[in-house]
């Protein structure tokens, strides 16, 4: 580079990513606090952008004209969709996102297999195991983004599905050893082994429901990150690895968070129980629908001295949040308690709710996790459930025959009464009855979600 | 550096980031995920490596979908993360939203 000796080069190299890897660190601790979190993600930002600066001076680079386009193209492709991205389809914008990072991580695995250089064993083993991590973050995020964006319908299961998944990741291990080992480092063979790679990370998530997307987003954000650390390894650059590892770590942290959630360990959720819940129904449910009209729910809100909201999926797709902290404020203003309850899986990833009663401008304040709420129900004098389902099924709690039994709820049902506003009469995601929706003190609002509170609202209003 | 320091970074990193996460409220979930995802996007730097070093036409078209990729990670992951952590607000903090 003009002027700079290569010496110079890699001392300033080193030296801003020593200052990113840095910023990243406090950039994250500074995330944990919703005080802090605004500043975090710009100290890391700021980071970002002082590693990808200084790597252009790297010595002995080439092919700068074709890195330039590649970023500009990336750059502003993703630049326009993540700025028009509606929050409701934040899950899967995210799982694209990921996915492009663990298909970059591939890439560059690819680039130093089919060079062929060696760099001993051990090197070649980490580039190998990031391609393999990085192909399955790739394939897979792009079918769980098919999937939240309805392009791909249903869940494709079948018998043997599991067994089919291990015969491709041993060949692909297999493969992998030959190419590590030097028996076979031809080009057909490290072809071969990242399409295996790819292939698996269809099939694997394939069969996985809506409803396990937090779990599945939140492993691939981890597999992406342990894919770029081992291809830190290969590359012998400690930014990606230390940036990488920390990712992964979180990453791994919050997908058991996501599995205890839902009462399913990490390895229920790795190799066998994708989507498994959706057994057929099982125990009988006693008792009657219960309907009631906008009015009277109207009079019960606008005189109960507090009412917890459970949010669920159905108010994503029904894009019910402003309409229903309309309603909330209505009923703040005449002195009524209110509060948010979110279980850590309602949605279709990791704080989906969070989000998108922050967008419509609930403060945080009033939100509540599940173990802070879970107490508060039985002091309610309505629980106000807004297209949540399996996360209030009172039969996780009773009947040890059910998929769901011993996954964690909110105990909405101890409330004096339950509203719940349902599209139809269909069973939840796992199809499983909802015990909840039959109990004496349930009634059902059946409608869209956002007409229903905008029907609530004016209910409200009519009480004066 | 030898090896084996390499391996103690790596240590050292996985334990700093289930530190820094395991204290994250559940209200940040969705931003602390997408801020980590925005994270991994410096596999950036790794992929303009390789494409600097790509020879081959087969090297360079995966290099640059490597670059193209990852380039896209880390502007979309701060884009999106940054949307949503804008949107989080107290009401107990002056200068609150209207009510």
């Amino acid at each position: 580079m003009g002027g700079l000796t290569s010496g110079t080069a890699s001392e300033i190299i080193q030296a801003s990513y020593f200052v990113t890897a840095f910023l990243f660190i406090i950039g994250l601790k500074r995330m944990s606090s919703p005080v802090t979190a605004r500043s975090g993600i710009l100290w890391a930002g700021a980071g970002m952008l002082l590693a990808i600066l200084v790597t252009f001076l790297y010595p002995g680079m080439t092919n700068y004209p074709l890195m330039l386009v590649a970023i500009a193209i990336g750059a502003v492709v993703a630049w326009v969709s993540g700025k028009r991205v509606a929050m409701t389809d934040m899950p899967q914008m995210i799982a694209l996102f990921n996915g492009m990072g663990g298909g970059a991580a591939a890439a560059i695995a690819s680039v130093e297999l089919y060079r062929g250089e060696s760099h001993g064993y051990a090197v070649t083993a980490l580039a190998v195991i990031g391609g393999i991590i990085g192909s399955v973050s790739f394939s897979g995020s792009l079918i769980a983004f098919a999937k939240l964006q309805g392009l791909i319908k249903g869940s494709l299961r079948f018998t043997g599905q599991q067994l089919l998944n291990l015969l491709i990741l041993a060949a692909a291990i297999a493969i992998g050893a030959a190419v590590v080992l030097g028996i076979d480092t031809s080009p057909s063979a490290i072809t071969t082994f990242f399409v295996l790679a790819l292939v698996l990370g269809v099939t694997m998530t394939l069969p996985i429901g809506g409803a396990d997307m937090p779990v599945v987003i939140s492993l691939y954000n981890a597999l992406t990150g342990l894919a770029v650390g081992f291809e830190g390894f290969a590359l012998d650059n400690p930014l990606m690895i230390i940036a990488g590892m920390v990712v992964g770590a979180a990453g791994t942290l919050l997908t058991q968070l996501m599995a205890k959630a839902m009462n399913r360990s990490l390895g229920n959720v790795l190799f066998s129980g994708f989507g498994d819940t959706g057994a057929a129904p099982t125990g009988e449910v006693t008792g009657s629908l219960k309907p009631i009209e906008a009015t009277d729910v109207g009079v019960m809100l606008a005189f109960a001295q507090k009412v917890i909201v459970v949010p669920g999926y159905g108010m994503a797709v029904a894009q019910a949040q402003h309409k229903i902290w309309e309603l909330c404020q209505l009923l703040i203003d005449r002195g009524v308690i209110v509060k948010f309850a979110i279980h850590p899986v309602a949605g279709r990833m990791p704080g989906h709710m969070n989000v998108l009663l922050a967008e419509a401008g609930v403060p945080y304040d009033l939100i509540a996790d599940l173990d802070e709420i879970n107490a508060e129900f039985e002091t309610a004098d309505a629980a106000l459930i807004i297209g949540a389902n399996d996360v209030v099924n009172p039969v996780a709690r009773t009947d040890k025959s059910s998929p769901i039994y011993g996954m964690p709820i909110l105990n909405a049902d101890k409330a004096k009464n339950v509203i719940v506003i349902k599209r139809g009469k269909g069973a939840g995601f796992s199809g499983i009855e909802n015990a909840l929706f039959y109990l004496d003190n349930t009634r059902m609002l059946y409608g869209d979600a956002q007409k229903a509170a905008a029907e609530l609202i004016q209910a409200v209003k009519a009480v004066g | 550096m030898t090896g084996m320091i390499w391996l103690y970074i790596f240590m050292l990193a996985a334990f700093t980031g289930y530190e820094v996460i395991s204290r994250v409220p559940v209200i940040l979930h969705t931003p602390l995920m997408s801020g980590s995802n925005f994270v991994h996007g410096i596999v950036l730097v790794g992929a303009m490596a390789a494409l600097g070093a790509a020879q081959t036409p087969l090297e360079k078209s995966i290099g640059f979908v490597g670059v193209l990729l990852a380039a896209g990670n880390a502007v979309g992951g701060y884009v999106v993360t940054e949307r949503m952590l804008e949107m989080f607000k107290s009401s107990r903090r002056p200068g609150k939203e209207s009510h």
